[in-house]
């Protein structure tokens, strides 16, 4: 469904992502993991089209969509879960998740969908009138996954709904990531905490230093002794 | 609008237009210089409107506002007068100007689409100083302005035979020209709060809140946030445009000082000590700003002579001195304006 080749990011003379090629196939959850700074958001960035590439491509259904301007992304099916959340601070919940449906205009499916979000997430519901900015950051990143649901996408990139987490917040979010991936949404998930990634994505590739370094079943990473040395800590 | 159908709703709105109709009367009990003043303060409410859409709406600091009402007050200048002998009637500059100042809105926006925060407010401020410094050059080699002697003898509002300026009886009553210009402001400053509020409430308006909060997440949701950005740059320029046409008409004289950048840094202070974002405050802002030192200037030297029997300190600096003290004070105990929107209000309280 999303292929990803030869793709090369740079800042100025910085090279972030160096000639990363991978897959997602419908309906799987793909989990990136790499240390801080190998180039995971920037490779998500660059899909989503939020920066630009350097060079390489990126075919969406067998589109080429690498050239598409930002706001065109989210009309081909893919929704972006921005890194550190990125919810409208000044909106309510409700008018986030409303914002989440810009691209659509039916209105009563809309209504439909920000319950289906409740249901998902019940905790924003009983905060549905509050600034998204007042609330904790779990809460501000289950409005983040909800928003990017509201336009229906095909494929959903998720940057890092641990960071910044505790501990019980990260498992509801996981939850959620894998009911909606159970439900057959196809997902593209980035993470430093390599071990959660891991045991919810059937296959995962490593980056390093901007390059992908390992790939295969997340069960066999998982049990990979170089990933468990360099990422599991043990 | 259905807010405007109940019958408390409609009282006020009535009280508020009897008391809009009675206050050129009121004004000019204390003389004509009231009505002016009055006037100005409907065209800073004008202005104010304008920038509100840049920077409280699409969140995008401007502090060369100013550019596009001198574009809209020349277009009217250039058109309307014995300088190069045209005198297109009023209903036809205006248009004209806004859309003038509507491409020099665009002209602005464009390279400055990547740009946020302090780094726009200085391009956008050195914007403003090139249009003022081009209307104090550009007399020669072709006079086009006038340089900074500026351009004079601006024929006044006419529609159809009836003058804006000069006195007329109407109904027995005699009306001065600024108290025929005031109900001209007034009838064009409600129109402008119309657009404003549809505005705010359409998904264009939604769209640019979403550019404000968070311009990545706006690209993500599929806001092309390039074409609205551009949007609110030219929607407020044609606002400054008019407001500046109107001001030509109505002053019957421009000249490149009227455009200095403390203007711009003036409508900024109106929309940011009113309540950025937030009509009823914008509103409010700029008339007290406009006002209040107008007030200062006619208040502080009898207060003086009354209070102390001389003069202590020269009227004019002490009138700065308050009104920024003023400034500051408000700024102190009321960060998010004197009349914020009530989410914003909320938010700098500290909830968050």
């Amino acid at each position: 469904m999303l292929e990803v080749t030869g793709l090369h990011v740079a800042y100025g003379g910085i090279q972030a992502v160096r000639s990363i090629t991978f897959h997602v196939k419908e309906g799987e959850l793909v989990a990136l993991i790499g240390a801080n700074g190998a180039g995971k958001t920037s490779t998500l960035k660059a899909i989503a089209r939020v920066i630009d590439a350097v060079g390489g491509d990126v075919h969406f259904c067998g589109e080429k969509i690498s050239r598409l301007p930002p706001h065109d992304i989210i009309r081909k099916g893919i929704a972006l879960v921005p890194e550190g959340r990125g919810v409208f601070p000044r909106l309510t919940v409700a008018e986030n998740l409303a914002m989440g449906a810009f691209v659509r205009d039916d209105k009563a499916e809309i209504a439909a969908d920000i319950e289906k979000m409740y249901a998902y997430f019940p905790r924003l519901k009983e905060r549905e009138t509050q600034l998204a900015g007042t609330l904790s950051g779990g809460e501000q990143q289950m409005l983040a996954i909800g928003r990017a649901l509201m336009s229906r996408p095909k494929l959903l990139l998720l940057d890092e709904p641990s960071m910044g987490l505790a501990p019980i917040m990260v498992q509801k979010i996981f939850e959620v990531v894998r009911a909606v991936a159970a439900e057959g949404m196809t997902t593209l998930l980035i993470e430093q905490n390599a071990k959660l990634a891991l045991e919810v994505s059937q296959r995962a590739y490593v980056m390093e230093s901007g390059e992908v370094t390992l790939h295969g079943e997340s069960a066999q990473l998982l049990n990979d002794p170089k990933v468990r040395a360099a990422y599991l800590g043990e | 609008m259905s807010k405007l159908l109940n019958p408390r709703s409609a009282f006020g709105i009535a009280l508020i237009a009897a008391a809009l109709i009675a206050l050129p009367f009121v004004a000019a009990m204390g003389g004509q210089a009231w009505v002016r003043i009055l006037n100005f303060a409907i065209l800073y409410v004008f202005l104010a409107l304008g920038l509100n859409i840049v920077v409280g709406f699409a969140g995008l600091l401007d502090l060369g506002y100013i550019a596009f009402y001198a574009v809209g007050a020349y277009t009217y200048a250039l058109l309307a007068s014995p300088h190069f002998g045209l005198h297109w009637p009023f209903w036809t500059i205006l248009p004209i100007g806004a859309v003038i100042a509507c491409f020099f809105g665009v002209v602005l926006g464009s390279p400055t689409l990547k740009l946020r925060g302090d780094y726009l407010a200085i391009v956008t401020l050195g914007f403003g100083e090139i249009v003022r410094i081009f209307m104090n050059n550009l007399n020669a080699p072709v006079n086009i302005t006038n340089g900074p002697q500026g351009i004079t003898l601006i024929d006044p509002v006419a529609i159809g035979g009836f003058k804006f300026s000069g006195t007329t009886q109407i109904l027995g009553y005699s009306l001065s020209g600024p108290q025929k210009y005031y109900f001209l402001l007034v009838a064009l400053a409600i129109l402008v709060i119309i657009i404003n509020l549809r505005l705010q409430n359409s998904r264009i308006g939604r769209a640019w809140q979403a550019i404000r909060e968070d311009e990545i997440a706006a690209k993500a949701v599929g806001i092309n946030t390039r074409n609205l950005k551009l949007l609110a740059f030219a929607m407020g320029a044609s606002f400054g445009g008019v407001a500046g046409g109107v001001f030509s008409a109505m002053q019957g004289f421009v000249s490149p000082e009227s455009f200095s950048l403390i203007e711009s840094i003036m409508i900024l202070a109106m929309v940011v000590l009113g309540g950025m974002g937030h009509i009823p405050g914008v509103i409010l802002g700029a008339v007290l700003l406009s006002i209040l030192p107008e007030v200062l200037r006619y208040g502080v030297g009898p207060l003086q002579m009354a209070v102390f029997g001389k003069m202590l300190i020269d009227p004019e600096s002490l009138r700065m001195l308050i009104f920024g003290l003023a400034l500051v004070l408000v700024m102190r105990f009321k960060p998010a304006g004197l009349w914020p929107s009530p989410e914003r209000k909320r938010e700098l309280q500290g909830d968050a």
